[in-house]
């Protein structure tokens, strides 16, 4: 029986990286076909690549971790197997040698990772953009959070935001393409995230507290702003999606956004659905 | 076999059993056996409970808004028999909170804390035994809190087990946040007072009331881990207490500790604030950071036992074993902050908590490549124990691995609150100390009831459980880093992520069979537990104090004052005639001396 047992181990390391490379190779048999090739992250719609970088380094350094401590795990038990082995027990306590090498070889592929991955960080969360002059380049719009949907606002013609001129929309984020954009956000109530699985963007939102993202999309499209923070019932259907477009038609939205919100009139039948 | 009988000490106990009514001897017993086994019959109960609920959850996965066959139309019938939204969110919430509070930490500090120490040190019980029916009885409470929390307010707690403000601050949040938020914080409260009177009481017995020869580096690793979960809880769990109350306070009494200024939440009248949600976050994980190792490093200790009694093999590195254990339990203090990478935590801050977090994954490591080591050379038996503690290892390789992606910040900013946490700590805490835990029962099963399970069905179990667990958590991965996220009743609304249902089709069907094959065991532990094979001592032919007792011991423990000679892993040992060699058992020169 511990044959069967040892090769039942065997497998975690066989399925496991498996179900990897299919994923990675869109071979899952249960994925309906969506993920690409190399599509098994959301796509990528910004210049940053730096995230998918750092999970595949750090994917192929667990991985070698993983399959090899499967194959030891399986080549003992078969090999030392009480029914089959017939060497005596090899009576030992340890090895001060080998504790010193397997504590040295992953502290110093642990801090690898950790040096290696401080300049991702601080370009994703704290050195925020700057402009061609060099000053700190303000926010193209702000996002708030509310149970359970994103209301949008965009500066008007003078620029700032909370002046009777914003433009104010709903759940509907444009931005224009090739140019770094930088979101302000916060909650108008509880929790929220702001997550943009295709630009590797997500922050939490906190009431009381205004903070900044950022990102540098390269592909027009539209995708998702998902909530990723539990936020109450309706936590699943606070959806919004965010719209990649030209300069060109991004001032044409804008305008006709605008002139859609200055003509439109209160209408309290309406407010009461 | 040291036969040191002393007398007065054996007349004692069976005088005190004679007096003992029923009550007292099973019910409000001060006996540590008979608590543990008490924790160990009322967390497996609420283990079922918590299997159910993440059935709940997964059917919506699977198949979402769809009447759940036979039982949606008794549960959920002003729902025409589907799982609503509000319900879904109690779901996820009641389900960590059962599985956390409710079943991992009172299973390995209550049960297998309660019922080991004394006997793996060699003492006669508790050093507080009063203190110790208290810590179970102090259990209670937090049951009835727990469950009105489910009935209260038409659905139950919804704000996630980690309950974070305003969400559960506010009651015009969620329609869970009104009484059922305030049983759940006092549930919370309960368990950590029963916590606290059993984390005094094993730091004391483990420190005071060792056997004679039993010194600190003689102690079983089961000790080492539940004396370092001891000094976590003691010094940990103030912190979520008086968290809980400043939460209470903001609830109950209009406080604005977790609230900033002028905060209104579904038009609710504006608070008056002044406080922080963020402050919460930190709070809740000083304690619950250290949980999970709370929740893990007594099942390590056990698996380490178990691991060496089958191989017929000293631990490979006893001493750096026990540092690791303690590495972990250190720098478990400062890595909270990796839950808050995205919370608007300063980003600064959270370059420090990745340093830290990287530097933890390296104690956990040591102990994996120590666990290899102690198979290496060795004689391996596959029994039962010996599966589920070989399961724990191969596991605990997974779930040690993905924390390294989340404890990387930047790919974190993607992975956080997707199903790729889900399946990190599911793969440390359903695979490793849950698997822990039931070889644990299969090993101390003989001593606890003096019988044997049954090792067919427990192979059977054993296989099933790992394969549907594997098929249920390992996809898990592959959702997450394709940024599915957690807590969603309905995520295929989203065009990221309407391809995967399918795939969440496939979990949910392994995760029906994980629970339906735990039958098996349920039969196997009621049938042995009366019709089994008569244990004796040592069935194992194991070396630790509680096999030279007694099956099941009697009240006091040892019927011999135990001498302990050596550590307890001394299996193999040339100086010994047999592959074992007891702690209790003198040395071969001593022995000629005595005959």
């Amino acid at each position: 029986m511990g044959r069967v047992w040892s090769i039942l181990f065997l497998t975690v390391p066989i399925l496991g990286v498996w179900t990897f490379v299919a994923a990675m190779n869109d071979w899952w048999p249960m994925s309906e076909g969506a993920f690409g090739p190399g599509q098994w992250f959301p796509a990528l719609d910004v210049s940053n690549h730096v995230i998918d970088h750092l999970f595949y380094l750090i994917l192929y350094l667990t991985g070698a971790v993983f399959i090899g401590t499967g194959l030891v795990l399986f080549w003992f038990l078969w090999r030392y197997d009480a029914a089959t082995n017939k060497d005596p027990v090899v009576f030992s306590h340890g090895s001060h040698a080998l504790e010193v090498v397997w504590s040295i070889l992953p502290a110093v592929v642990l801090l690898f990772i950790a040096i290696y991955q401080m300049d991702a960080w601080a370009n994703a969360r704290m050195r925020r953009p700057l402009t061609a002059e060099g000053a700190v380049k303000p926010p193209l719009c702000r996002v708030s959070g509310r149970q359970f949907e994103w209301r949008i606002q965009y500066p008007g013609e003078d620029g700032r935001l909370d002046t009777p001129d914003d433009l104010h929309v709903l759940n509907d984020l444009y931005v224009p393409v090739n140019e770094e954009v930088v979101i302000e956000i916060e909650s108008l109530d509880v929790l929220h995230s702001f997550f943009l699985p295709n630009m590797r963007v997500k922050q939490d939102v906190v009431p009381g507290m205004r903070q900044y993202v950022w990102f540098h999309p390269v592909k027009e499209g539209v995708s998702d702003i998902v909530c990723a923070e539990l936020c109450g019932w309706g936590h699943y259907k606070m959806r919004g999606q965010i719209s990649v477009v030209n300069a060109a038609e991004y001032d044409r939205w804008f305008s006709a956004a605008y002139a859609a919100q200055e003509t439109s009139a209160y209408d309290p039948a309406e407010e009461e659905e | 076999m040291s036969t040191t009988t002393i007398d007065s000490h054996t007349q004692a106990a069976s005088h005190e059993m004679s007096v003992g009514s029923f009550l007292s001897t099973y019910v409000f017993s001060r006996d540590h056996k008979v608590i543990g086994i008490q924790f160990l019959f009322s967390t497996l109960i609420w283990f079922i409970v918590g299997g159910l609920l993440a059935l709940g959850i997964r059917w919506q996965l699977a198949w979402p808004w769809s009447n759940m066959p036979v039982i949606g139309n008794m549960l959920f019938s002003a729902e025409g028999g589907q799982i609503s939204p509000e319900f879904y969110t109690v779901l996820v919430t009641m389900h960590a909170t059962v599985m956390i509070f409710l079943v991992i930490i009172p299973i390995l500090a209550g049960a297998f804390g309660n019922f080991l120490i004394p006997l793996m040190i060699g003492a006669d019980d508790m050093a507080f035994p009063t203190l110790n029916m208290l810590s179970y009885w102090f259990m209670w409470p937090a049951f009835i809190f727990f469950g009105a929390a489910f009935f209260t307010d038409g659905y139950g707690a919804a704000a996630g087990w980690t309950s974070y403000p305003p969400l559960s601050a506010m009651t015009t949040a969620a329609p869970g946040s009104g009484n059922a938020q305030t049983y759940w914080l006092l549930g919370v409260t309960f368990v950590g007072v029963s916590s606290m009177l059993g984390s005094v009481n094993y730091m004391t017995t483990i420190i005071q009331m060792r056997a004679p020869g039993m010194t600190m580096f003689r102690l079983p690793l089961t000790i080492w881990g539940m004396f370092i979960t001891a000094l976590l809880q003691a010094f940990a769990l103030p912190v979520l207490t008086a968290a809980g109350f400043m939460l209470l306070a903001d609830r109950l009494f209009g406080t604005g500790f977790f609230l900033p200024e002028a905060l209104s939440v579904n038009n609710s009248p504006m608070v008056s604030g002044g406080g922080q949600p963020l402050l919460w976050q930190h709070l809740f994980w000083f304690y619950s950071h250290p949980a999970v190792y709370i929740m893990i490093l007594p099942a390590m200790g056990m698996v380490s036992d178990i691991l060496a009694c089958f191989a017929r093999k000293p631990i490979f590195g006893y001493k750096p074993m026990v540092y690791s254990i303690c590495g972990i339990a250190g720098l478990g203090f400062i890595v909270w902050g990796h839950h808050m990478f995205v919370s608007g935590m300063n980003p600064g801050l959270g370059m420090t908590f990745m340093v830290a977090t990287m530097m933890i994954a390296l104690p956990s490591a040591v102990k994996t490549f120590n666990w290899l080591g102690t198979i290496y050379g060795g004689k391996v038996r596959f029994a039962t124990p010996m599966l589920f503690a070989l399961s724990f290892v191969s596991m605990f390789v997974i779930g040690g691995l993905s924390g390294i992606f989340m404890a990387a910040t930047p790919v974190d900013i993607v992975i956080h609150d997707t199903y790729f946490i889900v399946a990190h700590f599911h793969y440390v805490l359903f695979a490793g100390t849950a698997m822990a835990v039931f070889g644990s029962i299969y090993f101390w099963f003989p001593k606890m009831f003096g019988r044997m399970m049954n090792e067919t069905l427990g192979k059977i179990h054993f296989a099933l459980t790992f394969l549907f667990m594997n098929g249920t958590f390992f996809t898990m991965h592959i959702l997450g880093a394709g940024g599915f996220p957690r807590r969603l009743a309905d995520p295929y609304h989203y065009p990221t992520f309407s391809h995967m249902l399918s795939m969440n089709q496939f979990m949910t069907i392994c995760a029906i069979g994980m629970v339906a094959v735990q039958v098996i065991f349920a039969v196997n532990f009621f049938y042995s537990l009366f019709w089994g094979p008569k244990a004796g001592r040592n069935p194992w032919h194991a070396n630790g104090l509680e096999w030279q007792a007694p099956s099941p011991p009697g009240h006091g423990n040892f019927d011999f004052q135990p001498i302990v000679y050596r550590g307890p892993y001394e299996y193999g040992s040339p100086e010994s005639d047999e592959d074992f060699y007891p702690q209790t058992m003198p040395p071969k020169q001593e022995r000629a001396e005595l005959a």
